[in-house]
């Protein structure tokens, strides 16, 4: 039952921190630390007291038998690290919304925790039913983050993020069922129960239709060209701490769904899908990247880069090879801290300047040279360096996709020209130049600096020892790949 | 005693309905236009005693007391709205009190 | 003592990261103690290590020192690991002696600046990325440092980020370079799936037992490494970014774009050779690229009038004859003249900063003039890098390095007379246009008034740069000189020694004698062109074609216009066309659509009782007319 309080200690501390508003105006924020540092304790406890295996921990109940629907939980090295990166940013999120929300403190909270609620059940869930159910959970407080606290535009992003995502969704959920149905058909029990489904699809006529439903869902997510048009928008009006947990949390569930559902349910199916899905990875890679270097707002410029690195995951999960799988989680990881805290510091620049349009800045090195530095580590992490985190899981996509897809390896690698094109122009425009004026503004405070530093030291860990990360996530990446047919590492052909 | 038809209550009711119902279409008045609809609700009642007498059962005059009391309760209603507007000096004129639109 | 050898790429390190965490908030004695002090202190280790590898060999002449492990999935296990053999060796004691000669330097040279913690911050990460290029045990920790030194040089080159210039140059450099870079990897990625290995020790083995010598897969794989080189060594058809690299601080542009990092595309043939000889037209197509690059460079050089371009567009030529010799098969001259290079271009640069701080930061060289007794220093440590840079016979390092390349390309096959030429005619303009430099920047009239004198951080370093740049050839002579070999005998279990040297056929001597001749023949017409009739040659220059060529010329042959057109000004237009993201406009379009059915199918709620109860009656008859007739 332990996995079921990683949901409910979030959600717990939702509900908690909302009348905590009463009690002062920080109040929920200590809360929502409180809650989150107890999950972090949480998991910490069940991974210690893990099992052994590719499954760390599970939970199972009937929820409604009825129908087959079970509250069943399961958690891999896969679930695992990226619950993590979960609790880490959704602790930073606390921490960078400090200053930034001032107004329905309480109220936010409860939206932020029980968003990180929706989704730490999303990486749990093994009940496709449960799965839909928390993947929905997670969508609506997020619609009012970004609706309530956020920039210009937010309405219109709010309810183009609910309508993608919300549409998407209504797929998956058809998918499910027809799933479901066909594989009442096949066995005579209706349920919903993932590894029941896992043979399902195989001999199902219209198994590529229903891995169709979920790919589109989770390609929505993801985003995938050229379904990532919510994604700039949403971003870019969404407060700071509701585009960090996108960009860094939201996104993942796309990619996990993929990993989780699409791969193990359907393999033939999505062998025969794979060409088109890499190619919409390497498209996303090149178009994510020319339309970041077009931009002039800032956390419209790190939006699009974000969707130029899931082209990357794309491309790396339907090569589906052990090196590209774990480039995957690489990368996920890499891109959740890279990107989360490119956007952390464009919401701090935002804080002192009130704009996020490049060609009213420039200059802020000699201002605040200690958020530039952090910025334009941040830019260098997300193109590629090495040494940093995202080189290891690009490198890592592109070395398991060669053989899988030649030419659109190639295509992707192009992207790391691209990449360097975009976060050099973010450098230069922003933080370079002559200031414009003479205001002086205050550069990183107590708690800023450290959120910047638990940041770079993760990248920088990322980069220099990923080992740890690729032992946590093996076994479980290893079970997704089991039902498919040969993927043998790339054995050495020398003599 | 002459047979009358079947068919020649309904089709006075049919006659009956559409004077009711071109009064609802043509006027503008209120007051009108609540008799008018009073006339399709009297039709609506034939037919039903035509049809119960066409087959010798009594269902037909029993839904003609439920539409006669119903026709009572919409013109108690109506009448009473109509009265509202004519205190608040407004013109009992459908076209124009058209506020409430969706 | 072997083991202290991560001590060397780790001290640098340390002193960035703490540099970099301080961030600018030490005072400057401080920050130059860390900066200089760290790199002083890696000297001195790998001087430490160098006489326990000289002292006692390891097996195999390598020792392979692994620090952790760094990617470990199924068979591709990459490891932090460093290797030291002969040729690690000198690549270095080389970066870091001369990185160190160039730290001290700028320690007085930037002192005025407000960057000051920032400068040695980046300097100290550079020495770090190179020395890991040079010591990685890996082709993957090997492209680590490679992406490493290119960061840093963006970082130098746009050190004064307050003018979008130096910028744009820093950006330039940067993404010229990654291009290639992105063949390097890929380059990689090939290597590993061919051959199962990254380590290199291990990778070569391995091809040379599963390629024969032309097999296209070790064609392929060599293409891809030279592509990473072409970037980093700025050389045809990536040669652009380097000329504006010189936005940089004078004494980044001579540690890091020309001792060291832009030598790194030499270092990874060299490293890699058992590849490129494996594959013959690959190799050609080095030698090739060199003998082109290193004549266009040298034809540019000679028209520039910025100084530090100059000397840039020098460094691009002498790089070529680096790829010459390494296209020719002779290794240990590619790796003899980086060295000499090393030491002879980063004086020229050392020594063209201290007269460029003392005027004004002035960099056109017609507006210097008669310097030279003003600035003596200056003069004598630059006359000592030109000297070798012209490879005067004898006196100059360089002379010994340039002519071994000469000899190789001559006596190279089929296509050797060719290659010979172009080297031949480059000598000749290397030694015209160092002097012309020389000529006009220290002698004739006096344009400008020095001021202040120098301080002990700049004199000593250029003072030992020119010592080694004069003598520093010594250590591979040819027979008639000696015949001293201590550099290739040093280098032999690391690059196959280079046969045929010893040859003594008498139109080798002819070769070498001429090679001798012609660059005190290139000295002599400068002397007379650009000191005693500079009428002439301003005739000559002013005549319409030649006005027309030395534009060409002093545009870098227009490479730069033509990347322009086919590839800049095409993706920022595509881009800035799409700005606005087409596929969000399909969205937007269904969006529109849907407002447009709304507002619509609104018209028709009105309010109107009439209307209503209209569409009532007619919607009832259709559905009626549609029961009966239907």
């Amino acid at each position: 039952m332990l996995l079921a309080w990683l949901i409910f200690i979030p959600a717990l501390g939702g509900f908690l921190a909302w009348p905590g508003e009463r009690l002062g105006r920080d109040m929920p924020r200590w809360i929502a630390l409180a809650a989150l540092a107890a999950e972090l304790a949480l998991l910490i406890a069940i991974w210690a007291g893990g099992q052994g295996g590719t499954w760390l921990a599970e939970t199972d109940r009937p929820w409604i038998p009825q129908l087959g629907i079970a509250f069943r939980l399961d958690l891999d090295g896969l679930s695992l690290v990226l619950i993590l990166l979960t609790i880490g940013l959704g602790i930073l999120a606390v921490a960078v919304s400090w200053n930034e929300i001032t107004e329905r403190v309480g109220f936010f909270h409860l939206n932020l925790l029980l968003t990180l609620a929706g989704v730490i059940g999303v990486f749990l869930a093994l009940d496709l039913f449960l799965f839909f159910f928390l993947w929905e959970v997670m969508l609506v407080p997020m619609y009012f983050i970004i609706a309530v606290w956020g920039h210009e535009r937010r309405v219109y992003a709010a309810i183009k993020f609910f309508i993608f995502t919300q549409g998407s969704g209504l797929l998956m959920l058809v998918a499910i069922l027809a799933l479901a149905f066909a594989h009442r058909a096949a066995s005579g029990t209706f349920t919903f129960d993932y590894f029941a489904l896992l043979g399902t699809a195989r001999h199902s006529a219209i198994g590529f239709w229903i891995m169709l439903g979920f790919f589109i869902a989770f390609a929505v997510k993801l985003p995938a060209f050229p379904l990532h048009s919510w994604l700039p928008d949403a971003h870019t009006e969404a407060p700071t701490a509701g585009s960090v947990i996108l960009a860094g949390v939201l996104l993942k569930t796309g990619a996990y769904g993929m990993l989780r559902f699409v791969l193990p349910l359907f393999p033939e199916a999505a062998a025969q899908f794979a060409p088109l899905a890499m190619l919409l990875g390497a498209i996303g890679v090149l178009y994510g990247a020319v339309l970041a270097f077009a931009q002039d707002d800032m956390k419209r410029l790190v939006a699009y880069s974000s969707v130029s690195h899931m082209g990357f995951v794309l491309l790396g999960i339907f090569a589906g090879t052990a090196l590209a799988l774990q480039g995957v989680v690489v990368e996920m990881i890499a891109h959740g801290i890279s990107t989360g805290a490119l956007f952390i510091v464009v919401g701090l620049l935002q804080d002192r300047l009130h704009t996020r349009d490049m060609r009213l800045l420039g200059g802020l090195f000699a201002k605040v040279p200690m958020l530039s530095a952090a910025g334009m580590v941040f830019a260098i992490a997300s193109l590629g360096l090495p040494g940093l985190g995202n080189f290891v899981g690009e490198f890592l996509i592109l070395l398991g996709s060669w053989e899988v897809n030649l030419p659109l390896t190639i295509v992707a690698a192009l992207g790391l020209i691209t990449a360097v094109i975009y976060a050099l122009v973010f450098v230069q425009r922003a933080l370079h130049g002559e200031p414009r004026d003479a205001a002086i503004l205050p550069d990183l405070g107590r708690r800023e600096t450290a959120v910047i530093a638990v940041l770079m030291a993760a990248i920088l860990w990322l980069g220099v020892y990923p080992q740890p990360l690729f032992d946590t996530a093996a076994p479980g990446l290893a079970d997704l790949r089991h039902p498919q047919a040969v993927h043998a590492a790339p054995a050495a052909r020398a003599p | 005693m002459v047979s009358l038809p079947p068919t020649a209550p309904l089709i006075l009711a049919i006659i009956l309905f559409a004077l009711g119902l071109a009064g609802v279409l043509v006027r503008r008045n209120l007051v009108v236009m609540l008799m008018a609809i009073e006339i399709m609700l009297n039709a609506a009642g034939l037919a039903f005693i035509a049809a119960g007498m066409r087959w010798g059962q009594a269902d037909g005059q029993i839904l003609f007391i439920l539409i006669l009391t119903l026709a009572a309760a919409e013109v108690s209603v109506g009448l009473a709205m109509i009265l509202r507007l004519h205190y608040r000096g407004e013109p009992l004129d459908a076209d124009l009190t058209n506020r409430l639109r969706g | 003592m072997l083991w202290l050898l991560w001590l060397v790429p780790a001290l640098p390190l340390a002193g960035f990261a703490i540099l970099f965490l301080t961030a600018g908030r030490l005072k400057k004695p401080a920050v130059a103690a860390i900066g200089v002090g760290s790199t002083g202190l890696s000297v001195v280790f790998a001087f430490i290590v160098t006489g326990a590898f000289l002292a006692a060999p390891p097996a195999g002449h390598a020792y392979h020192e692994v620090l952790w492990r760094w990617i470990a999935i199924g068979h591709f296990t990459p490891n932090v690991a460093l290797r030291l053999d002969p040729l690690s060796l000198i690549m270095m004691l080389v970066v870091t002696f001369v990185g160190f000669l160039i730290h001290l330097y700028s320690a007085e040279f930037m002192e005025a600046d407000e960057g000051y913690s920032r400068y040695f911050a980046w300097l100290n990460l550079f020495m770090a990325a190179m020395l890991v290029l040079v010591l990685a045990a890996n082709l993957l920790l090997l492209y680590a440092g490679w992406e490493g030194v290119g960061l840093c040089s963006y970082l130098l080159i746009g050190f004064w980020y307050r003018d979008p210039a130096n910028g744009r140059a820093a950006r330039k450099a940067f993404i010229v370079t990654r291009i290639g870079d992105t063949a390097f990897i890929l380059g990689i990625i090939y290597l590993f799936l061919s051959l199962g290995t990254l380590d290199i020790a291990a990778l070569m083995d391995r091809a040379r037992q599963a390629w024969p010598v032309g097999s296209g897969m070790a064609d392929l794989a060599a293409a891809l490494l030279l592509g990473g080189a072409l970037g980093k060594s700025a050389q045809l058809p990536l040669q652009t970014w380097l000329p504006d690299a010189m936005a940089g601080p004078t004494p980044v542009s001579a540690l890091i774009h020309a001792a060291t990092m832009v030598t790194a595309g030499v270092y990874l043939i060299a490293r890699t050779h058992v590849l490129f000889m494996l594959a013959p037209p690959v190799q050609l197509a080095v030698a090739a690229v060199g003998a082109a690059t290193l004549l266009l460079a040298a034809f540019s050089a000679l028209n520039q009038h910025d100084l530090k371009r100059i000397i840039a567009y020098s460094t691009i030529s002498q790089i070529g004859y680096m790829f010459l010799a390494l296209g020719v098969g002779a290794w240990t001259a590619a790796i003899f003249h980086f060295m000499t290079h090393a030491f002879f271009k980063s004086l020229l640069f050392l020594a063209a900063g201290a007269v460029m701080m003392r005027i004004g930061d002035e960099h056109d060289i017609f507006r210097m003039g008669g310097l030279w007794r003003r600035l003596p220093v200056a003069f004598l440590t630059f006359l000592a890098g030109a000297v070798s840079l012209s490879a005067l016979p004898i006196i100059s390092a360089g002379f010994y390095s340039k002519d071994i390349i000469l000899l190789a390309a001559w006596q190279s096959g089929p296509s050797g007379p060719g290659l010979w030429a172009a080297g031949f005619v480059a000598a000749f303009l290397t030694a015209l246009y160092i002097f012309r430099a020389v000529f006009i920047v220290f002698f004739g009239p006096m344009h400008t008034t020095p001021t202040s004198r120098y301080g002990w951080r700049i004199v000593v370093p250029l003072s030992i740069l020119s010592v080694l740049a004069l003598v520093g050839g010594l250590v591979e002579t040819p027979a008639w000189l000696g015949g001293i070999a201590a550099f290739s005998n040093l280098l032999a279990p690391a690059l196959p020694a280079y046969r045929g040297m010893a040859a003594g056929s008498a139109a080798q001597a002819t070769v070498m004698a001429v090679d001798a001749f012609i660059a005190v023949f290139g000295v002599t017409i400068a002397y007379f062109a650009f000191l005693r009739r500079p009428a002439l040659v301003t005739r000559l220059v002013t005549a319409p074609a030649a006005r027309a060529l030395s534009r060409f010329w002093l545009a870098g042959w227009g490479f730069d216009w033509l990347y322009d057109r086919v590839l800049v000004r095409p993706f920022v237009g595509l881009a800035r066309l799409n700005r606005g993201d087409v596929i969000d406009a399909f969205y937007s379009g269904v969006a529109f659509a849907n407002c447009a059915a709304n507002k619509l199918l609104s018209e028709t709620v009105n309010g109107r009782l009439r209307w209503y109860s209209a569409w009532l009656a007619a919607g009832s008859l259709a559905a009626i007319a549609i029961m009966m007739f239907a």
